[in-house]
């Protein structure tokens, strides 16, 4: 079975914490480890806060960050993160471990190494003034604990 | 998310109750520093056993305060780091300046060991 769901959120920081949330919630449905759920929901969180924070520069009420979560029966999830903020210039530079733009929010530059870490694979497009998509892809171990 | 702030000589504990993402990392930021120059700290003892769940922006808010006290020459602990958050900070190298204790008492008395003449002075000043 394949299984999607499709969240649009107002780009403010106050919806990180459900769209992390959401997507856990939706997750969930496949049974996975409590470590394989928290891997997830954290690098749903640095997508999240990269779109509110670099692509719509700390928030914008009046724009949307979607995220799109599917499942199959493999086990792959697959969440989709799409900004139409103002786009990342080096995507190379950004996915350097320490890279930041963001110093005077003291932020840490580790977001893309992160998501990297918890997920199997992290797939970026940007387009400068068009915006940003993230792809997480992880596969669950189904057979964990049977 | 809210702090539990507890000043014993000149030592600021600030026990961090709920997740900390880029939302909440700010109102951190402000609190502890504001808490830290009111009460005239010195070292900052970060316990994190209350917090559920860390994403990157824990590492900015820890060497943010790091940078706090190590200007006013003192001294920055974490404790109560779970094994999930221990990863996201390794990844950051944040061990090699940082040091992580089990419990808050652990880190008061590493930092009444190593600041002993601070600990004078400050009594005496007051």
């Amino acid at each position: 079975m394949i299984n999607k769901v499709r969240i649009e959120i107002a780009a403010v920081s106050e919806n990180e914490a459900f769209a992390r949330s959401a997507v856990s919630a939706f997750v969930a449905g496949l049974d996975p480890t409590v470590e394989e759920l928290t891997e997830i929901k954290t690098a749903v969180s640095e997508a999240v806060s990269n779109s509110i924070i670099h692509g719509y520069s700390g928030g914008r009420e009046d724009k949307i960050v979607a995220l799109e979560c599917s499942y199959d029966e493999k086990g792959i999830v697959r969440i989709t993160i799409t900004d139409t903020g103002k786009g990342i210039e080096d995507i190379e530079q950004a996915r350097k471990p320490l890279f930041t733009t963001g110093n005077e929010d003291e932020r840490s530059g580790m977001g893309f190494t992160v998501m990297e870490s918890f997920m199997d694979k992290v797939f970026v497009e940007s387009e400068k003034g068009e915006g940003t998509r993230v792809i997480l892809v992880k596969t669950l171990d189904l057979n964990y604990g049977m | 998310m809210h702090i539990d702030f507890i000043m014993t000589d000149n030592i600021l504990i600030a026990a961090v109750k709920g997740d900390i993402d880029h939302h909440n990392a700010k109102f951190m930021r402000e609190e502890i520093d504001r808490t830290y120059e009111v009460f005239s700290g010195k070292h900052i003892i970060l316990d994190f056993s209350g917090v559920p769940f860390v994403d990157s922006s824990g590492i900015g808010m820890i060497l943010g305060r790091y940078n706090v006290v190590k200007e006013n020459g003192g001294k920055l602990i974490i404790c109560g780091v779970s094994e999930y958050m221990r990863k996201i900070l390794h990844m950051s190298g944040i061990f090699t300046i940082i040091q992580a204790y089990e419990s808050v008492s652990e880190a008061i008395n590493i930092i009444k060991e190593e600041y002993s003449d601070g600990m004078t002075d400050y009594e005496n000043h007051r």
